[in-house]
């Protein structure tokens, strides 16, 4: 039994809603995730296009504040989502409670990093008026 | 690392049916789809250094071997939502675990009716020179 379904089965056993919550959270934020990531490709690569990518094209869609909050949304549950199932990744290879709370460590920290940045960048860039 | 390399080799022995295979592509296409992301906050962030540092910057995206990486991107995110509506029919729906197989390899084909025309369209850049 892999450790993530040993991990259910304790849920079930204890009555922990936050494995069930977490299971919840995947379905839902991958719902989301698949309409907003596979646009923003769709977008990038097909409307606009990765040559015409530049400082002066993100000037100009950020302009629009509903762009912004686009991709506050993209950088949440992508994020969220990716540092969920990297606790998977991590829990079903690191074993040893000390070498697992070292790794889960780092990598939330990163990941935390990673969403302040992403969320100071959406919002603090050249906001003119 | 050597717990990692167990872990992927135990992986690769397994069985090696259909569901084995998805499941192993799903935590490899979720894990690169992941790092990119981090690398893709990295970049926006430094949006913030100004039009100078970005636009220089810009050139590794738009040189040919990161177009051809780009092109694994779209697959991975591709198969990852695929494959994630396929989870969520077999998690609300027990029955179809009876179709498992034949829910995969439709799968595959609806992965690749949209994943091949998107990698041409996306490497033609390249022999177009």
């Amino acid at each position: 039994m892999s450790a993530s379904a040993e991990r259910i089965a304790r849920a079930r056993a204890t009555g922990n809603s936050f494995e069930v919550l977490s299971w919840f959270f995947m379905r839902l934020s991958g719902v989301i995730l698949m309409f907003i990531v596979l646009f923003h490709l769709f977008y990038m690569h097909f409307v606009i296009g990765v040559d015409k990518i530049n400082y002066a094209l993100v000037v100009q869609r950020w302009e629009n504040p509903l762009w912004r909050v686009f991709d506050l949304f993209l950088l949440f549950f992508a994020l969220t989502h990716g540092l969920n199932g990297a606790r998977y990744v991590i829990d079903d290879y690191v074993h040893g409670s000390g070498l697992n709370l070292l790794v889960k460590s780092i990598v939330y920290t990163l990941g935390f990093a990673l969403l302040l940045m992403g969320t100071f960048i959406i919002f603090t860039f050249r906001i003119t008026s | 690392m050597v717990p990692i390399v167990q872990g992927l080799l135990g992986a690769l022995t397994y069985r090696g049916s259909e569901g084995q295979w998805a499941w192993l592509l799903h935590r490899l296409s979720g894990i690169g789809v992941l790092l990119f992301l981090a690398l893709h906050i990295l970049d926006i962030f430094l949006l913030g250094l100004g039009p100078g540092v970005f636009d220089e910057l810009l050139f590794i995206y738009k040189a040919p071997p990161f177009r051809v990486m780009e092109v694994f991107l779209i697959f991975g995110v591709l198969y990852h939502a695929i494959n994630g509506i396929r989870i969520m029919i077999i998690d609300f729906w027990p029955q179809s675990t009876l179709v498992q197989r034949t829910l995969f390899r439709v799968e595959l084909v609806i992965v690749a009716i949209i994943f091949i025309p998107a990698a041409i369209a996306m490497l033609a850049p390249i022999f177009r020179g």
